[in-house]
């Protein structure tokens, strides 16, 4: 258990001294946003009632940038053939670095978009909930993304790939995050089925997305 | 404990790398993987540790660890050093220690001095692994071996970029470490200075001669 905690710290410790993927992501976001109003013109009433959704699409392709580097570089440098062998499940690896991933991308992305809400108008109801639903919703994002980033692993310009296997998956995630906004936003109660089932998805890929990812690792370090 | 292969057939790309491979390495031996390019070399050493999947026979390990996963208790030094530019020598290295090592700080610390010491690489300790030379990234890595006691070396050509005295340092430690009841598989160009190693030689055309 020592071990893992010893990795998370590392990868934090990397983030924070590279901290070039979570500079892109933040910034990448910042300016899709930015740029939104520049083509749909200063309609405030219609730029508030699409905010929630342009904030969570933005966020998903923002978190996509740095998703192909979540293993790459440890395997290009040869620590992730050191960490299958060093008797820790390959499964608790891949689980730690998801985590790492979310903590430094996910976590950021999701505290920026109030911000980024209010270039869009976003309705003064809607932060609370939108920085909720984000918090839920961003796990799945980078632990479903881990499979995607594993089978990817030795492609060349695997980035567009990633996108096109990791996208589809989440749907689900986008769905509820966005529900349980409009529904927030309509009845105060009507909150929470979309947000439990938002929790739901994120958890079910705490579990499935680790296992996936190891087993497609195993593949490509042969 | 004895490392036992039988039989072995490990095909790469539909192609037998080798097939019938055998051989027995026990507490205290050293074996040279010796051979052309293509031989098999690394695909040898990465079927040890369990990269790869042999297509026929088995490798496992008697003496009591007839359950234990191979790479378990194994070092593979790879072509890769497994080293972060951005991470300090001493930082690569205590992470090592953390991760694949048991006990606590203060026991993490002295192995991580020691080997740092016994590679030369005191005086760069602070410095960031981007600035090392390829020789001296290469010691950094090797030191991994001395930061968790593993009973077997897979050193996949573990003379790469070292100058002729880190060489003849390298083959001290292993002659210690076999001195240790260890093992020690080295695929090599270079005979590594070791009287009792034996040789086995893998040749191009998949046959062992």
């Amino acid at each position: 258990m020592s071990s893992l905690w010893t990795l998370l710290a590392r990868d934090l410790r990397l983030a924070m001294r590279e901290g070039g993927a979570v500079g892109t992501a933040l910034g990448f976001y910042l300016l899709v946003v930015a740029m939104l109003p520049l083509g749909l013109g200063p309609d405030l009433n219609l730029l508030s009632r699409i905010a929630p959704g342009i904030l969570w699409i933005a966020l998903l392709l923002a978190a996509l940038l740095s998703l192909s580097r979540m293993f790459e570089i440890d395997h290009e440098d040869g620590s992730l053939e050191i960490m299958a062998l060093s008797g820790q499940p390959l499964e608790a690896v891949c689980a730690v670095k998801a985590l790492a991933h979310w903590l430094t991308t996910g976590i950021p992305l999701a505290l920026l978009a109030p911000l980024l809400g209010i270039l869009l108008n976003l309705d003064i109801a809607a932060y609370g909930v939108l920085v909720a639903t984000m918090l839920a919703g961003t796990p799945a994002i980078s632990f479903l993304g881990s499979i995607g980033a594993a089978l990817t692993l030795r492609t060349r310009r695997g980035g567009l790939l990633i996108a096109l296997l990791v996208l589809p998956l989440y749907v689900p995630t986008l769905i509820y995050g966005i529900a349980a906004i409009s529904a927030a936003l309509m009845v105060p109660t009507a909150f929470w089925p979309s947000f439990m089932i938002l929790l739901a998805i994120s958890l079910g890929s705490l579990v499935l997305g680790p296992i996936a990812a190891a087993a497609a690792l195993r593949i490509q370090m042969q | 404990m004895q490392l036992l292969a039988e039989n072995l057939c490990v095909e790469r790309g539909g192609r037998a790398v080798f097939a019938g491979l055998g051989f027995a390495v026990a507490s205290g031996e050293a074996l040279l993987l010796t051979g052309p390019n293509g031989a098999g070399k690394t695909t040898l050493l990465r079927t040890i540790a369990g990269f790869l999947r042999p297509r026929d026979g088995e490798i496992r390990l008697s003496g009591g660890l007839e359950d234990r996963e191979v790479g378990e208790l194994a070092h593979y030094i790879g072509h890769a050093n497994g080293i972060k530019a951005t991470l300090s020598v001493t930082e690569n290295l205590a992470f090592w220690s953390a991760f694949l090592g048991e006990g606590d700080r203060s026991a993490h610390a002295d192995r991580v001095e020691t080997a740092l010491d016994r590679f030369n690489l005191s005086d760069l300790e602070d410095i960031p692994a981007a600035y090392l030379s390829a020789g001296q990234k290469r010691r950094l890595g090797l030191a991994r071996l001395m930061v968790a006691p593993r009973p077997l070396w897979l050193l996949d050509e573990p003379t790469v970029s070292l100058d002729a005295g880190s060489t003849a340092l390298l083959a001290a430690i292993v002659a210690e470490h076999l001195a240790a009841g260890g093992l020690a598989l080295a695929a090599t160009h270079i005979p590594l200075g070791l009287d009792t190693a034996r040789e086995l030689r893998l040749s191009a055309e998949g046959a062992v001669a």
